[in-house]
């Protein structure tokens, strides 16, 4: 069993005792440890089932490398998946359970998976679910849905209870794992005096040297990290981090760094995850290397772990896995394991090293101490199946005969160590494969590029392949130098590297047959096996990306840090080529799962995204309205009254502005000034229309294309003087048509001399609408707003009741209506003053479908109702509105087009439905035959439609073939009920045709 | 995500500050232009593997438009001028050159 | 007008820094020809402020500030009640040199973040390195998903300006980015 040493665990502080929760039991352990070593303490060597076939898995490494202890950890509203137990610090409380099987850990019905092994291979999903179709949303879905995916999802009414921030960050060097190798690359970047950031994902400082042990200049390599880690803390222009991991290196520099800030602090007030957006001048990846497991039968088993990691869990955390650890390995590396737990007085019955030739300096050290080596050998089957019992001797040149059979309670397992490569491959650093180490390392001659051609990663240390104490500090020294250009000084030195070569082993043993291939686990966190990946490459595939989807290899969590090399060494040898030719799957982004908390940021709740406010938000608020999002505004769509429907609220708000008097808060229209001596000659090129005639203290309506002759905007255009027009756009508009114009000014006419400015803000606007809009402004007295003073379609400055306005006479509704703009910072007390002065009147708010349904009524079109991006003004019956007279404007060339011109468009028409009913929205009129795909023939749609108030009838606008040449015409819309709805086309003024209740 | 100098302001600032704008140095055709023209003023692109002259908008930023001299494959960006001329400038043309020797783009090389 | 209020009527948070809206603020865009004479005169005569460098914010003895926008354009911050009168000076000293003067004050909301972590706060939210920020610097960038524009009102004190119809989510950008517990400890 496993279990806590009396002695060691340089990471503990004892002193500190740690309850926790595991699947319901209470466990204890220290300050220092992680999930899983509390766990390793505590006996429990099982921490879940297999993905697939629902097998008893263990901790197998001890960093971010693991794949099988993913817990479902918090509860709740912090309730969280596919938390990694080995990156996971322990902390008080801490609240954790097992995934992936029903109804408990120890017994699992899905277990009869694994008896069903042989009819679940590779691409079983694939070839299983395809037929027959029907089968699918029944049957085939369900069962997918039920065995999919790891963890369970976080409940969805549930909120997340943590907050979560970004943090932008420049530097000149970004060093990334505080290893030896990163401090010493920092090292060397900061003494040039460079700004200098180094991050580390673990909690400590010193990587594996500091497990591993050493000299430096003479002294142990653990006083020359505390001694580095001073230093460089002491230097002004170095940043230190831990618990930061660097997720991804993306184009020119840029960083995701993801500091977990209070997991394993959870009572600290704080953010729980901050996203490092670092900009850096060069990048250093320090990231070390991983150590890869071997393929022998069970290797899977609870208690087989990798080699370093057994060593980890003894030295950091004074854990030992078993009584009796049996070691295998390719290679003198995972000897220090044996020596490192012999010294603590724990047994290695034997080290099965599968080398004819064995070992080195090493071997001959755990020779001395007493430990048995055997040269040649190979595990050939894990006895146990949820905890390891005794290993299986046999010939690695052999097939799999049993030689010999040695109980243990844990294997530590070493297959070679492979540099993680990932942030050095995900902006398109190149690898080569390295003979003698059977990995892939970065090419130094191949690296990312940077915004200057300038190559932007360094790789130090194990990462870039160096192995070894003395090598590691000589590879980071120069690569420290190299991010900042600067001369290389002297490196510290460090123990040479002593060690016999290491040999390949992609299977052990090497011959052996088909039944032990099913038990050899590649990727145990996929469930991928040897025979998987044989069985792809008989299948025809041959891209090693096409095999990663086919078998899941590699995929999920993980993505394949254990088992990338040796699924493509087993890829490799089944499709009899160099593993080189093979190639790797391409290395993404995140290096390590990330939460969507930290990708997020702030921007959740009230800073999901901004929203936009008029001067009168509140006071509508205070009316309790139903909002609707226009762009980032939230605009009343109408103010309910207690019991009222929507359509109720709407005739009523309807009636009362068509019978007396109406206010709308028409803030947000965009308002642009354009100023200049040639602003005249620039507003004739935006609109369709004359602009430059347009005499000082007239409006004027006009429509604005795109070069490409569509339909962009439309709005009210007031000539202020000679040289200043203000523009009014749709709500919608503002920002996108005071761009259109800024791009057209810089880019196209740079030499015309014309100046805009955005003062949508600046001002609140609010419509006063009815018959009795002027008794009320009369009213509240100052300006001169009689028919004679102000006439429709004019506007002047003044006051009204004491506040400074800017007064339009125009009409969106079809009745006597001002536009009233008042300095933003009296906009609320201006509408509390026009609400108090129309009581009388019964003044009422209206709403934006209150606004749509009147316009629909007088036929005015609606810039993205009536339009699409597909629409031009001549469809829309708006010829009175291009100016024959101009030679060229925004889109003119366009409209000369043969398609835009041609009579045979789909053009505006008001639709009438012969039974009185409202035309869905949206509707297809339908015409004789079908097309080509057979479905049938339409000849409109319906781009507005609306029951009306005031005519107490369903109106509608839409775009007909030929529309205006078939007045009187009755056509059929099928509804999604089945129905067809009859429609006649009329004219699109339903109300005041000849517009005389506007011009009073 | 690129990193870019805007040469009214002279902020390097990241991608997120600023808005692409396609491609630069187009020629407007009006009216009485012919249906070539005009097709090709409106739809027609270049689209190149390397050497890229296009427009930026430095929107979160100083507001102008400006062109960029850009490697669509690289990312590498040789460098950035007003939008207000017809042709890219001698210095940015060298800069290219130096790099991508023998370079072309539209009429410019 | 007595009855003129700012976006959120001098809102505040206290964190890490203290985030406070600075109630109603003077602000009048001045567009011209820098290199003119007489826009200098005049911007300079109005302001009382010199004419600031690329990126630069300059200050006047009476506390007005004057802003480099963009290759032609200036911001000139003043009191709330002084923008009209400025407005009109400037429009007539410029006469008819081609310029543009308009009155931006109430289409805009300012916030001070106070504070030792003011430089922190600003680097959670906008892609700007504060690390060599200073106090005559003006920065245009966006905070999150908004536009908007900074300058520091002292050593440890930074105003933020951004249209006023995003006031509350700038406030609520700023609280959360000041939220206790939050100092990341580089500033």
């Amino acid at each position: 069993m496993s279990t806590r040493l009396a002695t060691g665990g340089r990471l503990l502080d004892k002193t500190k005792a740690v309850e926790f929760q595991f699947n319901g039991k209470r466990l204890k352990g220290y300050a220092g440890d992680t999930l899983a070593s509390a766990l390793l303490a505590n006996d429990q060597m099982m921490v879940g089932r297999s993905f697939k076939y629902h097998r008893p898995r263990g901790v197998v490494a001890s960093g971010a490398e693991e794949p099988n202890a993913l817990f479902n950890m918090g509860q709740g509203a912090k309730f969280e998946p596919n938390q990694r137990a080995t990156t996971t610090e322990l902390f008080s409380g801490l609240y954790a359970t097992s995934q992936n099987h029903w109804p408990t850990l120890e017994f699992d019905i899905g277990a009869i998976n694994t008896l069903l092994a042989r009819f679940l291979p590779a691409g079983f999903y694939y070839k299983m679910f395809m037929y027959p179709r029907t089968f699918w949303k029944h049957v085939y879905e369900p069962f997918v849905r039920q065995s999919a995916g790891l963890g369970k999802a976080p409940d969805a009414e549930t909120k997340d209870a943590d907050t979560y921030e970004h943090f932008y960050f420049f530097a000149d060097v970004t060093v990334i794992g505080g290893g030896v190798a990163g401090l010493q690359a920092a090292k060397v970047a900061a003494k040039s005096g460079q700004k200098v950031l180094l991050i580390e994902q673990t909690s400590a400082w010193g990587g594996r040297a500091a497990v591993d042990g050493g000299e430096v200049d003479g002294q142990p390599v653990a006083d020359w990290i505390d001694a580095t880690i001073a230093e460089l803390d002491a230097m002004e222009n170095v940043t230190l981090r831990l618990r930061t991991m660097a997720s991804g290196v993306y184009d020119h520099g840029y960083v995701l760094g993801y500091e977990r800030v209070t997991d394993h602090q959870p009572d600290v007030t704080g953010p729980r995850h901050r996203l490092w957006r670092i900009r850096a001048g060069h990048i250093v990846t320090a990231t070390g290397a991983i150590e890869r497991p071997l393929s022998f039968a069970g290797n899977d088993v609870p208690g087989v772990l990798l080699a370093a990691a057994v060593r980890d869990y003894a030295v950091n955390w004074g854990v030992s896995i078993g009584d009796r650890t049996v070691v295998v390995t390719n290679n003198d590396n995972a000897y220090r394991t044996a020596i490192t737990l012999k010294e603590l007085g724990l047994e290695v019955p034997a080290i099965i090293d599968a080398r004819a030739e064995g070992g080195g300096a090493l071997a001959d050290k755990a020779r001395d101490m007493g430990i048995r080596v055997e040269n040649g050998k190979a595990v050939v089957k894990v006895k146990g199946t949820k905890r390891v019992e005794g290993v299986a001797i046999g010939l690695q040149a052999g097939e799999g005969a049993v030689l010999e059979t040695i109980k243990c309670e844990a294997v530590a397992m070493s297959g070679g160590w492979s540099p993680v490569v990932h942030l050095w491959s995900h902006c398109g650093g190149k690898l080569i494969w390295d003979e003698a180490e059977a990995h892939f390392r970065p090419d130094p001659d191949r690296a990312p590029k940077g915004d200057a051609g300038q190559a932007f990663v360094t790789c130090a240390g194990s990462a870039s392949g160096a192995m070894g104490l003395g090598d590691v500090l000589a590879d980071a020294t120069s690569a420290g130098a190299k991010a900042t250009g600067k001369r290389k000084p002297k490196a510290p030195a460090g123990d040479a590297r002593d060690e016999a070569p290491m040999a390949p082993v992609w299977m052990m043993p090497q011959g052996a047959g088909a039944k032990l291939k099913m038990k050899m686990w590649l990727d145990p966190q996929n469930d991928v096996k040897v025979s998987d990946v044989q069985l792809a490459a008989r299948e025809g595939y041959e891209s090693v990306e096409h095999t990663k989807r086919y078998t899941t290899l590699g995929m999920a969590t993980d993505q394949g840090k254990l088992s990338n090399i040796n699924g493509l060494a087993i890829l490799s040898d089944a499709l009899n080529q160099p593993i080189p030719q093979t190639g790797t799957t391409t290395f993404r982004p995140p290096y390590t799962p990330i939460s969507m908390g930290a990708i997020a940021g702030e921007a959740r709740v009230a800073t999901f995204q901004p929203i936009r406010r008029t001067p009168m938000q509140d006071w509508h608020e205070g009316q309790n309205p139903f909002f609707e999002p226009v762009g980032h505004w939230r605009r009343a769509y109408c103010y309910n009254r207690p019991g009222e429907t929507h359509g109720q609220a709407v005739e009523r708000e309807i009636n009362q502005t068509r019978n007396s008097l109406g206010l709308l808060d028409a803030s947000t229209l965009g308002k642009l000034i354009v100023k200049g001596p040639d602003a005249g000659k620039f507003l004739d090129m935006l609109y369709t229309n004359m602009m430059s005639t347009l005499i000082p203290g007239k409006c004027r309506y006009g429509l604005m294309c795109t070069e490409n002759g569509f339909l962009s905007d439309d709005g009210v255009v007031a000539r202020i003087d000679e040289d200043t027009f203000l523009c009014h756009t749709t709500t919608g508009g503002a920002e996108r048509i005071h761009a259109h114009m800024e791009e057209w000014l810089q880019t196209e006419w740079w030499d015309w001399k014309v100046y805009v400015a955005n003062v949508t803000e600046q001002f609140a606007q609010v419509a006063v609408v009815g018959p009795n809009a002027r008794k009320l402004l009369e009213k509240l007295g100052g300006m001169d707003v009689s028919k004679e003073a102000l006439g429709f379609m004019e506007w002047a400055d003044g006051q009204i009741g004491g506040f400074d306005a800017r007064v339009y006479r125009i009409s969106f509704s079809g009745e006597l209506s001002y536009e009233i703009a008042v300095p933003a910072s009296q906009g609320a007390a201006f509408w509390n003053a026009l609400m108090e002065a129309g009581e009388e009147f019964g003044v009422m708010p209206y709403g934006t479908e209150a606004l749509h349904v009147m316009r629909a009524e007088k036929g005015f079109i609606m810039i993205g109702d009536e339009t699409d991006g597909t629409v031009i003004p001549q469809d829309l019956g708006l010829n009175w509105a291009i100016s024959k007279k101009k030679e060229d404007y925004l889109g003119k060339r366009a409209q000369e087009r043969s398609h835009m011109a041609d009579p045979n468009r789909w053009k505006l028409v008001g639709l009438e439905t012969v039974d009185g009913s409202v035309l869905p929205d949206g509707a297809y009129a339908v015409a004789d035959g079908k097309n080509e795909n057979g479905q049938r023939n339409v000849q409109g749609r319906v781009t507005s439609t609306y029951y009306s108030p005031t005519l107490k009838k369903g109106i509608a606008m839409g775009l007909v073939h030929r529309g205006p040449d078939r007045m009187g015409e009755v056509i059929e819309f099928p509804t999604i009920g089945g129905a067809n709805v009859k429609a006649r086309i009329v004219d699109p003024v339903f109300y005041d045709k000849e517009g005389e209740k506007q011009n009073v | 995500m690129l990193i870019l100098e805007c040469p009214y302001c002279g902020v390097k600032g990241e991608e997120t500050e600023f808005h692409g704008g396609g491609e630069a140095h187009l020629k407007r055709f009006g009216p009485g232009s012919d249906d070539d023209q005009f097709h090709d003023y409106l739809f027609s692109r270049v689209n190149p593997k390397g050497v890229h002259l296009e427009r930026w908008r430095h929107v979160n930023g100083c507001g102008k438009w400006f062109h960029a001299a850009r490697d669509t494959m690289t990312l590498e960006v040789f460098g950035t001028y007003s939008a207000q001329v017809f042709e890219p400038p001698q210095d940015i043309k060298d800069k290219i050159s130096a790099k991508r020797p023998g370079w072309q783009w539209r009429e410019f090389s | 007008m007595s009855n003129a209020v700012s976006a959120l009527s001098g809102a505040e948070f206290q964190g890490i820094a203290h985030v406070k809206e600075q109630g109603l603020i003077g602000m009048i865009t001045l567009r011209g020809d820098f290199a003119s004479d007489a826009f200098k005169a005049a911007a300079e005569a109005v302001s009382g402020c010199a004419l600031p460098e690329v990126r630069k914010i300059t200050v006047a003895d009476n506390g007005n500030r004057l802003a480099w926008m963009s290759p032609d354009e200036m911001l000139l911050v003043c009191d709330h009640g002084a923008a009209p009168q400025a407005v009109a000076d400037l429009t007539e000293r410029l006469g008819g040199e081609h310029s543009m003067v308009v009155n931006v004050s109430d289409a805009r909301a300012v916030f001070r973040i106070e504070g030792e972590k003011c430089r922190e706060v600003v680097a959670k939210v906008a892609p700007v390195d504060m690390a060599d920020f200073g106090v005559d610097d003006f920065r245009r960038t966006r905070f999150a998903q908004v536009p908007a524009a900074f300058w520091m009102s002292g050593a440890e004190s930074v105003d933020v300006v951004c249209f006023r119809s995003v006031a509350q989510y700038m406030f609520d950008l700023l609280s959360v980015a000041a939220q206790e517990g939050s100092e990341v400890g580089v500033y």
